[in-house]
Formats: C-alpha cells, sequence, structure tokens
C-alpha cells in the first residue's frame, strides 16, 4: 500500500476536513497536480474547482474550492482556501441553482469583484457536487 | 414624602420585572462569548497556514509588493471603526468612538485626510447624526460576525487601498477595535491593517525546507496577501465581537445587581408603610374606643 500522509483542509472559519490520505489531486492555476507522500515542499495557487483526497482507507473525499493554496510541507499537507467545502455536504441541485442566481446577476451587467467571486464559488461547488455523485 | 403603599408595590413590581430582562441578558451574552471563543479557535489552523505560507514565500523573494511598500508621505487614511449594533454594553462603543475621534485628530493635524469606514449602528448613528459622511458601513453582525460579512469589509478596504489616491484611494489603512484581553478587561486599541508588516516569527513551522511556488513565488504572494489582509480583518471583528458580549455582559451584570439593591429598598420602604398604615388604623380604633367610652361615662 501507498504510503500515507497527513492531510488538513482549513475554510476560513472552520477546519473541514483533517486525515490521512495517499494522494490528492488538485487543479492549480497551471494545471492538475497528483501529490503523493514525499512531494517536495510546494505552494500553488489553487484555481476555482475541485480537489480530490484519496484517503488511506480507500474513500475519495472531493472537496469544493473557490481559490485558495495548496501548500505541502515535509510533514503535512493542507489545501486552505477561505470557503472550502465538502462536496459530501453539497448538494448539486442546490450549487446549481446558486449558479444559476450568479449567472442571472451576471447577465445583467453585474460585474463586481464580489459577483465574480461568487460566481467562482458556485462553479467549484457544481463541479465538486457532481464529481462526488460520479463515485 | 413617604409614597403609597399602592406606588411603592407598583415600582417594586417594575424594578423585578427590569432586572429579570437584565438577568436574561446577562446569560445570553455569558453563552455567546462561550461561542465566540469557539468561533476564534476553529479559526486558528486557517491562520496559522496563512502564516506559514506567507512566510514561505517572505524567504523567497524581495517583497516588492503594492500590498507590503510604505509610502513616505501617507496623504489619506482608511479608518475602520468597529462599534456595537446595539447598546446596552456599558461604554463599549462610545469608548471606540472616542479613540477614533482622537485618532482622526491627529490624522487631521498632520495634514492627512481620512476615510471613516464603520461597522454596527451605533457608530453608523454617530456619524449621521453629525452629518459626516461615511466611506462604507456594515451593520447587523457585530456580536457574531462570519467570514463572508468579514469578506466584504476587507474587500471594500482593499479596493480603496488598490486605487490610485488620485481617484480616492488611500495609501494606509488602520483599524480602531476593542482587543479582548479576558472576561474582565478589554482593551480600545489602534492598529494599522496595510500597508502590511509581516512579522517573522520562528513558528513550529521552520523555513528551512526549500519551498517551489506555482506558477511563481510572485503569483503565490499576489493571492496570498489579500487572503492575508481579510483574515486579519476577521480576526478584528471577531475580538471586537468578543468584547462586545463581555461588556455586554458586564454591563447587564451591574444591572442586575443595581436592581436587587433597588428591590431590597424598595421593599423595606413597602414594609415601614404597611406597618405604619396598621400602627394608624390601631390607634385610630383605640381611639375611637376610648372617645366612645368617654361619652358613656359621661351619660351615666
Amino acid at each position: 500500500m501507498a504510503a500515507s500522509f497527513q492531510v488538513d483542509v482549513v475554510a476560513a472559519d472552520r477546519m473541514v476536513w483533517t486525515g490521512q490520505a495517499v494522494e490528492i489531486i488538485a487543479v492549480t492555476t497551471d494545471g492538475e497536480v497528483g501529490i503523493l507522500a514525499g512531494h517536495i515542499p510546494l505552494i500553488a495557487t489553487l484555481a476555482p474547482g475541485s480537489a480530490e483526497i484519496m484517503t488511506d482507507d480507500g474513500r475519495r473525499e472531493v472537496v469544493a474550492v473557490e481559490g485558495g493554496f495548496l501548500s505541502v510541507g515535509v510533514d503535512r499537507t493542507a489545501i486552505i482556501s477561505p470557503y472550502a467545502q465538502l462536496a459530501s455536504e453539497l448538494s448539486v441541485d442546490q450549487a446549481q441553482k446558486d449558479l444559476r442566481e450568479v449567472q442571472a446577476a451576471m447577465d445583467d451587467g453585474d460585474n463586481s469583484i464580489e459577483t465574480l467571486r461568487r460566481y467562482h464559488r458556485a462553479t467549484a461547488q457544481v463541479k465538486a457536487a457532481t464529481r462526488n455523485n460520479h463515485d | 414624602m413617604v409614597a403609597s403603599l399602592r406606588e411603592l408595590r407598583e415600582r417594586n413590581r417594575s424594578v423585578s420585572a427590569t432586572q429579570k430582562i437584565t438577568r436574561a441578558m446577562e446569560l445570553v451574552a455569558a453563552s455567546r462569548i462561550a461561542k465566540a471563543q469557539q468561533a476564534a479557535e476553529a479559526s486558528l489552523p486557517y491562520t496559522q497556514e496563512l502564516n506559514h505560507a506567507v512566510q514561505a514565500v517572505v524567504g523567497h523573494t524581495d517583497l516588492r509588493h503594492p500590498l507590503l511598500t510604505e509610502t513616505d508621505q501617507p496623504r489619506r487614511s482608511a479608518v475602520l471603526i468597529l462599534t456595537s449594533d446595539r447598546g446596552l454594553a456599558g461604554a463599549y462603543s462610545s469608548n471606540v468612538l472616542r479613540l477614533a475621534e482622537r485618532l482622526c485628530q491627529t490624522l487631521t493635524d498632520e495634514g492627512r485626510e481620512y476615510l471613516p469606514y464603520v461597522c454596527g449602528r451605533k457608530g453608523i448613528t454617530y456619524y449621521e447624526f453629525r452629518r459626516r459622511p461615511l466611506a462604507g458601513s456594515w451593520d447587523g453582525f457585530s456580536d457574531k460576525p462570519t467570514y463572508t460579512q468579514s469578506d466584504q469589509v476587507a474587500s471594500a478596504l482593499l479596493d480603496a487601498f488598490r486605487k490610485p489616491y488620485e481617484d480616492g484611494g488611500v495609501d494606509e489603512i488602520q483599524v480602531v477595535y476593542t482587543r479582548f484581553v479576558s472576561m474582565l478587561s478589554q482593551e480600545t486599541r489602534v492598529r494599522r491593517i496595510l500597508p502590511l508588516e509581516v512579522i517573522e516569527d520562528d513558528g513550529p513551522h521552520h523555513a528551512d525546507s526549500m519551498y517551489e511556488f506555482e506558477p511563481s513565488a510572485e503569483a503565490v504572494l499576489d493571492a496570498l496577501l489579500p487572503l492575508y489582509v481579510r483574515n486579519r480583518v476577521h480576526f478584528y471583528l471577531m475580538q471586537a465581537a468578543a468584547s462586545e458580549l463581555a461588556s455586554k455582559e458586564k454591563a447587564m451584570k451591574s444591572a442586575t445587581d443595581n436592581a436587587q439593591q433597588l428591590i431590597e429598598d424598595l421593599t423595606r420602604l413597602t414594609n415601614q408603610a404597611r406597618q405604619a398604615k396598621i400602627t394608624q388604623e390601631i390607634t385610630e380604633i383605640v381611639g375611637g374606643a376610648a372617645a366612645l367610652s368617654g361619652a358613656k361615662t359621661k351619660m351615666e
């Protein structure tokens, strides 16, 4: 069995998930990366989307991230994203509804940074929730 | 003049009712502080990870970033003032406002402009009553700020900081808030939010490991610093919320104690008045009986 390593998923107001994992697949602004145990220390900016964690007991956790960081240290790895959420906490319908609302606001000419960020967050949640359902 | 017995009883009842309310508010505030502290603890891992990441990047770049560069001559400052939404918290909001006034005075004396940004209805009404314009105002979450709300406040501040001076931007952002030292002591203070001062301390994570950055150290710093600022703002708001609740608890506790004192005094007065009334009645009866028996003797 592959070596496992400590992973924390932290949002601004809580610890979303913590545990042992064998692999993380995340989408950085440069593209998809896979992290295995013993990866060199890395700090990467994440693109809005989902990150997957393969836990050491063979489960898969999908996390919705609307930006933030992947920080790989010597002894532990963290996914840092202010609004990180586990896909299992999300419902596809709700996420899609949010996305539609934001899109409607953007179609009405609302181009504020706030709306853009809400859009990123909604897209990330839809992606993560859909991905989680395709287990 | 001694008030009538009925009046005294009425007053006693009304004070008791008030005491019930203040006691309830005291208990509510106390339980909310516990929640505020839990929220503060829950956000600790995020803060640590951010600090850790910032320190890792700081070791790799020459730290030239708009959010870090100090201007020699700041011309305009934004002042974020954190007050409460509701009163009944002792001098909490007025202490903050007084310190803010002093800060603004200092800024004006130094020939700088300032833009007030206010959180909390108390502060907003203070400014509106004096017809002083606000650059930004938020209310409704002074006692339990969520990250989303702090985020909005921080976004407004970051926008102002990024704008050039000519377009109404600011060179510096200060915050006036109340630090939660303990349940018994809170301290109003002024802190600078921007430009950032990155504190380098050797925490549990040493920056000895060589990090790689994706896409680049500069890009990571670009994305990281705004998050850092937002987190600072959230931290100040949480501190202010805990302080507000602590002041409220203290204020309500003394109100309850005062009400208790009043009730005791009123009860004493009521008893006195009742005794006096009874004594008077007896005197009247005895007097009446004596008068009657006196008349009888005369007739015989």
